[in-house]
């Protein structure tokens, strides 16, 4: 199990702005009649979006209000799930995946860099406010690895030096591109693909 | 080596996009109301006959899933649930199918809930897969747009409406009865079974749930047949799969094979050999991380099916391969592993809450030399009072790879970890800080 800390400064209110309510009674009416708590999950993924990328806990309060359902459920689901941020994180949150089939490509080599370069520690906001990294369990993208998730995109086959660039060109203000640091396509083998010939030559 | 022709996902790589016009190219979509109309028995049949088993890792014949729903629909209605909440390490087949061959989901959708009488499905994907899900989203627009899903599914008369519904970063969730907590708002424990969800499950509906390769693979088996299907592979292990190559290997990557293709195949045709030559081989995990590892002289001949893993003492899971050569410390990446179940234990059941911490700790110390040799022996006792002893797999998922290491390498252990307890070596030292392991006899 993971501990999740609360952050200290917690702002008194919380509502949904008027986009946040619009998409939050669409996804109510996903769910049948009576069933509103099913969107418990969803609801604080839109509270966490509109409040840079963390949830205060007068948003359980709000949340739980508005789906009639006890505060310490909506607290109990949002302690659960690693996904959801309970403190402050940086307008770029890295998160590094570490699970051996990342670490068996040089994982940790990318962890030293978030060391050096972002914060000693993880969960840390940068001295310039705007990056902050963190350890997480397998993403899913074992054979783009050694792999990343900066806010909502993957950045595959990476390594130290690319690991470097992307840092500078955010300190910098550049643009970063998400998907393979290889330029290979998708997870097709890299260079000898010997399957789906003709659609490669299509 | 499979044809290309025999291939199912043809966009494995996305040469041609995943809109709904080039799915429809692809043969999607293309006589799904003359699939339906043939009835229900015969879609079950047909799937029966053509002895598909699930993708999702326990390889459950699909079938007789699908038949085990309440024939009529009584006062409570029928739910289908797909499991796309792929967070197996070594396992990342279900991302491409859902951002590259979205269709074949949708279309298996359509007629498995037909098939098991839902009206809803929902697809509950894992949240960190926020792009995937967006094209998935997007295809399932297409779908409603163009009258494929939604009243009067592309003409058969069965209405049927699909929702997305985000994980949000919990592994356990990839267990049936702890995703349906999950959907239902709650936190990802798993329930007790029985009763099984095809007869109390969502909201305490008969509700089916099937993992995304599983039903994408529907459609092409009702096109071409269950004949073709089971002329591929061997007897109960039919059909394609794809397989996730990662770890040391020259080019990582997915690729779809048939049933019971050697190991040995896979890793030096398609993944490019093994980095440093086949000789340099030491274990390979054959399943995702929670399916014992093999050592190399297994490999040389082993073939990737369900039951010729089992015969190895291991399974195919998810088919993730994670191939680590003799330059990584295995001690090292087992423990790594083991660090995984500790973090995503979901904390219901005492024997895999503390003793995922338990296991973990131990092969830290193993993997540096700290350990003392009782503990060895120790270690295996620990996963054995584990498994079996808690409500769902995961109790097994953490304690296999755990003996798969024992078995296969406990020699490299011992030798590492040489250090005896104190009292052996003689020495008066007042304090005996690991006496308990003196004292097992009392224990």
């Amino acid at each position: 199990m993971s501990i999740k800390k609360i952050s200290k400064n917690q702002p008194e209110k919380f509502e949904f702005n008027n986009e946040s309510l619009k998409l939050a009674n669409k996804i109510i009416s996903n769910y049948p009649m009576g069933k509103q708590q099913s969107a418990v999950m969803a609801f604080l993924y839109i509270a966490q979006r509109q409040n840079d990328n963390w949830i205060p806990l007068s948003a359980m309060k709000y949340i739980a209000k508005y789906l009639e359902m006890p505060y310490i459920k909506v607290y109990e689901v949002a302690t659960f799930y690693t996904m959801y941020n309970l403190a402050p994180v940086g307008k770029y949150f890295f998160q590094v995946c570490t699970t051996t089939p990342c670490m068996l490509r040089g994982a940790y080599k990318l962890v030293d860099v978030c060391k050096k370069k972002i914060s000693q520690n993880e969960n840390v906001v940068s001295n310039d406010g705007d990056i902050s990294w963190m350890e997480v369990e397998c993403l899913g993208a074992c054979v783009n690895a050694p792999m990343m998730q900066i806010n909502d995109d993957y950045y595959e086959d990476l390594d130290e030096k690319k690991l470097d660039k992307i840092i500078e060109n955010i300190k910098n203000g550049q643009n970063i591109e998400p998907g393979s640091y290889k330029g290979r396509k998708s997870s097709e083998p890299e260079n000898n693909r010997i399957t789906l010939m003709d659609s490669k030559n299509a | 080596m499979l044809e290309d022709k025999d291939r199912i996902f043809k966009n494995l790589y996305n040469d041609f996009g995943s809109d709904l016009k080039s799915a429809k190219d692809r043969g999607d979509w293309e006589n799904t109301k003359d699939i339906c109309q043939k009835g229900r028995d015969w879609i079950i049949n047909e799937i029966k006959d053509s002895q598909l088993r699930g993708r999702g890792g326990a390889g459950f014949p699909t079938g007789l899933k699908w038949s085990f729903a309440p024939k009529e629909v009584g006062n409570r209605p029928h739910y289908l649930v797909i499991n796309a909440d792929e967070s197996e390490p070594g396992t990342c087949k279900d991302r491409d199918i859902l951002r590259f061959e979205p269709h074949k989901l949708i279309e298996g959708c359509l007629i498995s809930s037909y098939a098991v009488n839902a009206h809803v499905c929902y697809i509950y994907i894992r949240g960190e897969y926020i792009n995937e899900g967006a094209k998935l989203q997007q295809a399932i627009d297409e779908a409603y747009k163009d009258g494929l899903i939604g009243k009067n599914s592309s003409g058969t008369g069965w209405d049927l409406d699909i929702y997305l519904h985000y994980g949000a970063g919990a592994y356990i969730c990839g267990e049936e009865t702890a995703l349906l907590e999950s959907l239902e708002g709650k936190k990802g424990q798993p329930r007790l079974k029985p009763p099984f969800p095809a007869l109390i499950g969502l909201y305490g509906c008969p509700t089916i749930i099937n993992n995304v390769e599983t039903i994408s693979v529907v459609p092409t088996i009702l096109r071409r047949g269950a004949k073709w299907f089971s002329s591929l592979g061997r007897e109960r292990n039919t059909g394609t799969k794809i397989y996730c190559i990662s770890g040391n290997v020259n080019n990582p990557c997915n690729v779809e094979e048939e049933m019971g293709v050697p190991l040995k195949d896979l890793i030096e045709k398609h993944a490019g050999g093994v980095v440093g030559g086949w000789d340099n081989l030491k274990a390979v995990i054959p399943g995702g991380s929670s399916m014992p590892l093999l050592p190399k002289q297994i490999c040389d001949t082993i073939k990737m099916d369900f039951d010729s893993c089992v015969e190895n003492k291991t399974g195919l899971g998810t088919a993730g391969i994670v191939v680590i050569n003799n330059d990584q410390d295995i001690i090292k990446c087992m423990a790594r592993i083991a660090r995984f179940y500790k973090h995503e234990s979901c904390g219901q059941c005492t024997p895999c809450r503390e003793g995922s911490g338990w296991m973990w700790r131990m092969l830290e110390r193993m993997a540096k030399g700290e350990a003392s040799r009782e503990e060895v022996d120790m270690l295996m006792d620990v996963t054995k009072q584990i498994e079996g002893h808690t409500i769902c797999a995961f109790g097994e998922g953490s304690s296999w790879p755990v003996q798969g290491l024992l078995r296969h390498f406990k020699k490299e252990i011992e030798e590492r970890n040489n250090f005896n307890p104190l009292v052996n070596t003689g020495q008066k030292n007042p304090y005996l800080v690991d006496q308990h392991l003196l004292e097992k006899e009392n224990a």
